[in-house]
């Protein structure tokens, strides 16, 4: 039961087409999303590394937590 | 036909499209070459739509796919500015077709789909009669259809097409990454503009070296540009890739002392008069940020007001957006808001001018499809070639151009929201 380390980084996507602006996302994860005037989410483009737990754990947590289910952490190769 | 003469796409053109049996006589040709998509290759042809991707890279992603392919020819021509493709249609309807076929030998694809926009019937008809044509001749080759959508702006983007003709509504879909092969059903499909297909055509029939016998290095052979504005008639020309804007301008009747031009289309950018002397090809004219795109000229003339034009504009571009993607559905009208209080100098003209910088950086590249980053290109260009007049319609100058009656950046009625058809 150790910290168990991840390679790589992700970035958080978001698919604007179902995205409905809830706003749940910007709850969820401050460190990456921001939301425009009409409470649509702007996500950070620059990829976080895996290692960086407690970001990749508000990540999760929009994605999971979006009702529309338009969010995807997604790994980038670098 | 000779290897550096204009005109290619537009040879031996008449006001009749020509038919199966004159097309062969006209574009005759002796030796074929041995492999298609090496030349496709050696060419360096670029789409000829918009964007600008080297065609025989995007070949060989949908060749290395497996099963069933289509080609999809796209003459949707959804600039409202651009009649390059209803020109190519209309004069040489086979060679377009034969340049699908060769795409369709390449990457192995059975059926080639055709989509004309249903609103242009006279297109419709000459493309039925070429298809016919091409099919009472021979049972080989890939099965030809012809494919109506209705005409949109963004129904002539590639995945919403694509999603069209896969028995959905015609709207822009969202890619995860790039590039992305999209698909009918299953079945890997190869998109690509009329006017490119028409080039494909041409490289078949006498090969890349034939071919780079116009046009600069980079971007070889030939493009038809519409020229619209401030110019005696309409028109459309072929010319040589490299051949300075000025003399384009001439040859068009045109303006050749205009504030400014807008080139590539309604996502494109404004160039301003003093570039004239550029050469029309992505080399040079990437130097300011521009691109040929899908080859319209919009001549804006000195007693023009640049401010109401990209209004207008902007205006049309956002009642055009299909409305999925909030970016773009609240962002673009929002755009149209500020520069219409720009444009007429009224209800604190200032503030709007600020928010209007700030809400571009906003919607960049936030849609699921490249249409809102077009207006915002559109409009950043506007920002820095008419920085002057926009300062004085932010202090409320408003000039006196911008009363004028006459517009030259020519947008179809506003349709309302409830009467667009997407199908």
């Amino acid at each position: 039961m150790g910290v168990r380390r991840r390679s790589g980084s992700f970035i958080l996507q978001v698919n604007p087409i179902l995205c409905d602006g809830f706003g749940h996302c910007g709850e969820l994860a401050p460190e990456l999303v921001t939301m425009d005037e009409w409470g649509y989410p702007i996500i950070t483009a620059e990829p976080t590394p895996y290692n960086d737990a407690r970001v990749h754990e508000s990540a999760r947590y929009a994605e999971r937590g979006c009702p529309r289910q338009a969010l995807r952490i997604r790994r980038v190769s670098d | 036909m000779q290897r550096n003469a204009l005109p290619r796409l537009m040879h031996a053109a008449s006001t009749r499209p020509l038919s199966l049996v004159q097309h062969e006589e006209v574009f005759a040709t002796t030796q074929r070459p041995a492999s298609l998509i090496d030349e496709l290759d050696a060419s360096g042809l670029t789409g000829r739509g918009g964007a600008g991707f080297p065609t025989a890279i995007k070949a060989r992603l949908i060749r290395e796919q497996r099963g069933h392919k289509f080609v999809v020819v796209n003459a949707m021509e959804g600039e409202p500015a651009s009649h390059k493709d209803q020109t190519m249609l209309s004069t040489h309807p086979q060679l377009v077709l034969d340049g699908a076929e060769y795409l369709a030998a390449i990457i192995g694809a059975k059926d080639v789909a055709v989509c004309v926009a249903r609103d242009n019937p006279t297109i419709v008809n000459h493309m039925e009669r070429a298809i016919h044509e091409r099919s009472r001749r021979s049972l080989r080759g890939p099965k030809l259809e012809l494919h109506t959508p209705p005409w949109r702006y963004v129904a002539g983007e590639e995945s919403a097409l694509v999603h069209w003709l896969d028995d959905n509504e015609s709207l822009p879909q969202f890619r995860v990454s790039r590039p992305h092969v999209l698909r009918i059903g299953h079945a890997p499909v190869l998109v690509d503009n009329a006017e490119t297909c028409a080039n494909v055509g041409l490289i078949g029939r006498f090969g890349a070296e034939w071919y780079r016998g116009l046009g600069t290095s980079k971007s070889p052979g030939s493009a038809l540009v519409s020229v619209t504005g401030a110019v005696r008639h309409p028109i459309v020309l072929e010319v040589s890739l490299g051949t300075p804007l000025r003399e384009i301008l001439a040859s068009a009747e045109a303006d050749t002392n205009p504030q400014a031009v807008l080139l590539g289309g309604y996502g494109g950018s404004w160039l301003a008069g003093e570039h004239l002397d550029l050469g029309y090809c992505n080399e040079e004219l990437g130097l300011h940020g521009v691109v040929t795109g899908a080859g319209v000229i919009v001549v804006l003339p000195r007693n023009a007001c640049g401010v109401v034009e990209t209004w207008r504009v902007v205006r049309w571009m956002a009642n055009e957006s299909a409305r999925q993607c909030g970016p773009c559905a609240f962002g673009l009208p929002a755009l149209g808001e500020d520069l219409k209080h720009l444009s007429t100098a009224s209800r604190d003209p200032l503030g709007a001018f600020k928010r209007l910088e700030e809400r571009l950086g906003e919607i960049d590249g936030r849609g699921a499809c490249r249409h809102p980053d077009g207006v915002v290109r559109f409009v950043r260009s506007a920002l820095s070639v008419f920085e002057h007049d926009f300062n004085n319609h932010a202090h409320a100058h408003a000039c006196a151009a911008s009363r004028a009656t006459t517009h030259y950046a020519s947008v179809p009625h506003l349709e309302r929201e409830e009467e667009l058809v997407w199908e």
